[in-house]
């Protein structure tokens, strides 16, 4: 049983979470350094951004199996990768739920999933969930460019693919390509933010 | 905007005695139950963001996709119910995708025997319009905004029924 104090306690850590902990008020800033990180990817190897000695930057798209936002974007990110992975910047998907929550989004079902779609790109899982509150992901598919600026990756994109979840081919701006255009000119991206519906990540 | 209604046609096969005793009577009455979701865009829901009445509004932003959305739909209708004549208005506001409108969304609708005001936000740009709802929310669901004349706050959060009851409460209290 409840007493009225945890319940009032209870309603005011509610509070905080809704009024002042917005986890995205916590996470990366447009300019801000990324972390690198060591996470499993679904062949079982160690990925981390310091293995791409080459790479300009990284799309950085926390994504799952289990949300039909991320599900309608896989073929776009599919193509981002293909994209600008020859231009410098390849596609790290992280899943950031918590499989013992989200049961479809488990190690095996990502394995799974990933060979179905023949994902060209690592889809690592954030275990423990510990990345994806540094970056301030709140939801799936949230994406994040990064920027190699005198060897340190810079957050110069934070947001969603393009403006039409529903559509791709209805999809008049496409935000994550706009922002690395505007890189590889050697120009600070236009739109930096963008908001998009997803899943809220599980953990 | 469009609207798209779904008829649904419920046999409710009865038996009817007669007071005699000596013969019965079976028929068949045809029931006809009405289900429209409402389709709209940005504009539509800014209709539904700013009502200047005497009423307090409580709109949730869900999907039938979104577990945590679904599992705290029960409070949301408890809500709706206890507090239907004290000038509350619940309103669903689904984010499903708008080619799921008749193959899962009013089916869920039925399935779960929805009584709050369900309407199907269908503008895809969201980036344009999730800012105008509240400048703070990044777009995840569940959320849900609650606003009267007096008060307007949004809550990017589930909620269980206890915690949506007191929270509301805040709103119901004469200035």
């Amino acid at each position: 049983m409840k007493t009225p104090i945890k319940s009032f306690l209870f309603i005011s850590i509610v509070s905080l979470v809704g009024f002042g902990l917005n986890p995205e008020n916590n996470g990366y800033k447009i300019g801000d350094i990324a972390t690198d990180f060591s996470l499993k990817n679904t062949d079982s190897k160690m990925i981390s951004l310091a293995n791409y000695e080459s790479a300009k930057g990284f799309i950085i798209i926390f994504t799952c199996n289990s949300c039909p936002y991320s599900i309608a974007y896989e073929d776009r990110i599919i193509a981002l990768d293909k994209k600008y992975k020859l231009k410098g910047y390849p596609v790290i998907a992280i899943n950031p739920n918590n499989p013992e929550i989200s049961k479809r989004d488990n190690f095996i079902s990502m394995q799974t999933r990933a060979k179905e779609k023949g994902f060209t790109f690592p889809y690592l899982l954030d275990e423990g969930q510990k990345i994806h509150p540094q970056y301030g992901a709140t939801r799936t598919p949230h994406v994040f460019v990064l920027n190699k600026e005198n060897s340190k990756l810079i957050v110069s994109y934070i947001g969603a693919i393009d403006n039409n979840y529903s559509d791709a081919s209805a999809a008049n701006i496409k935000y994550v390509e706009d922002a690395i255009n505007d890189l590889l000119k050697g120009k600070s991206p236009k739109t930096t933010i963008t908001k998009a519906i997803g899943c809220s990540i599980k953990y | 905007m469009k609207k798209i209604t779904v008829i649904l046609i419920v046999s409710i096969i009865f038996t009817c005695c007669k007071t005699e005793g000596k013969s019965e009577e079976t028929s068949t009455v045809e029931k006809i139950i009405e289900i429209k979701i409402e389709s709209i865009n940005y504009d539509g829901l800014e209709l539904l963001l700013n009502k200047n009445d005497n009423k307090t509004y409580v709109i949730n932003f869900w999907a039938t996709w979104c577990k945590p959305c679904v599992e705290e739909l029960p409070a949301f209708e408890q809500l709706q119910k206890n507090y239907d004549n004290k000038n509350v208005v619940v309103i669903l506001v689904s984010l499903d995708f708008p080619n799921q409108l008749e193959s899962r969304l009013i089916p869920f609708v039925m399935q779960h025997k929805i009584k709050s005001h369900v309407v199907l936000m269908v503008d895809a740009d969201s980036n344009t319009w999730i800012p105008k709802v509240d400048k703070n929310w990044s777009g995840a669901i569940p959320a849900t905004l609650i606003y009267n004349k007096n008060m307007r706050q949004f809550y990017e959060q589930s909620f269980t029924y206890k915690s949506l009851d007191s929270t509301l409460s805040n709103f119901l209290k004469t200035p």
